[in-house]
């Protein structure tokens, strides 16, 4: 690839700020993630920028690139650059602490609100749950339990965008693998926490979620799981 | 932001479904009509004829009048909620009119048009 060059186009500062130009080496199999890095080791140490494992598990890189929320240590330059350039931004509707890193407390302060962690009755005494991973309520819970909270799926929501108190897709998701986890017994608070405006009946279904998730789960799908348990809910008279 | 309760919540995004649903069957047959009735030209005497004094129509109508009045605020409501900065409560009270303004329009149309074919 020789003396190739990338023209790296960077936001610094907070909400406020503006880009900062910068040339990077093409390397082969480069990432984002790499040119990012080389930057901020070789080119401008006061860079700021998150990372953790580099391999895809940590969800610690997210960012925008060329407009579009991604894992930045899992995309290839050669699969997203235009033209030889790439405009990196912090993710979208989320606070900007400093240049490619956001505030994401309010991301996971949502996820608490859709009572996103598990409660259980036993104790250690007791003997293991048997659960079947053939059965089909485990099968709908396995299917979002790889979230990394990466935050691509709450940068791209437009809800999100709208309304700043909507739960969002990842919070709903997590809510959604606990609802079909047999051993959980939070169901109905959690149905309660979820529904309304503001939570599962928010949802336009329109897939940004689904499209930019690196993980490739499906959140409208688990969002649309919420809306049918949470109408039955409120049809029984079991939520108000 | 919300003020309203879960349920009502619920069943207002229920009754939006529901009359989306409603909504599917009268738009077809509403658009399927404009069509054949356009063939060979367009006159107020064909409509009143077909739609004056047919008490099928005015029922078919009626259905979609009401389906409109509920379907259309309620998606109205969560326009103005996303888009705008407008307080809930008055969000609320202005798709209320809409949907008022909506239901005695149509309805009027509807019985209007069925009293022309009534002599």
């Amino acid at each position: 690839m020789g003396a190739e060059q990338i023209n790296v186009s960077i936001w610094r500062g907070g909400e406020e700020g503006a880009y900062q130009a910068y040339q990077v080496p093409r390397l082969e199999s480069q990432t984002v993630l790499d040119v990012v890095t080389y930057i901020q080791r070789e080119l401008d140490p006061s860079l700021s920028y998150r990372f953790a494992c580099r391999v895809g598990v940590c969800g610690s890189c997210a960012m925008t690139v060329n407009g579009k929320a991604r894992w930045t240590c899992r995309t290839h330059v050669s699969r997203v650059a235009v033209n030889g350039s790439l405009t990196l931004n912090p993710l979208r509707n989320l606070p900007v602490v400093k240049d490619l890193v956001v505030d994401m407390e309010v991301f996971f302060d949502k996820w608490e609100k859709a009572l996103g962690s598990f409660v259980g009755d036993k104790t250690r005494d007791e003997a293991l749950a048997a659960v079947s991973p053939s059965e089909p309520k485990r099968k709908e819970a396995s299917a979002g339990i790889e979230c990394i909270g990466c935050g691509i799926c709450y940068a791209t929501c437009d809800v999100v965008d709208w309304n700043k108190d909507y739960l969002g897709p990842a919070a709903m998701n997590r809510s959604w693998t606990l609802i079909n986890d047999e051993r959980d017994v939070a169901r109905l608070p959690r149905l309660a926490a979820i529904s309304g405006d503001d939570g599962c009946l928010g949802c336009h279904s329109q897939q940004g979620c689904v499209e930019r998730c690196p993980k490739s789960l499906n959140p409208t799908g688990a969002i649309a799981g919420l809306k049918r348990e949470s109408m039955k809910a409120v049809l029984k008279g079991e939520i108000t | 932001m919300t003020t309203s309760s879960l349920r009502t919540e619920t069943y207002l995004w229920l009754a939006q479904r529901i009359s989306a649903m409603v909504l599917a069957v009268c738009v077809v047959v509403h658009l399927a009509t404009m069509i054949v009735a356009v063939q060979g030209g367009l006159s107020a005497e064909e409509i009143i004829a077909r739609v004056g004094g047919n008490k099928l129509w005015l029922v078919f109508y009626l259905v979609f009048v009401v389906s409109v009045s509920v379907h259309a605020p309620i998606g109205l409501k969560t326009i103005l909620r996303e888009m705008t900065s407008l307080p809930t409560r008055r969000i609320e009270l202005l798709v209320t009119v809409f949907a008022l303004l909506v239901l005695v329009l149509g309805v009027r149309a509807a019985f209007g048009l069925y009293g022309l074919g009534v002599s």
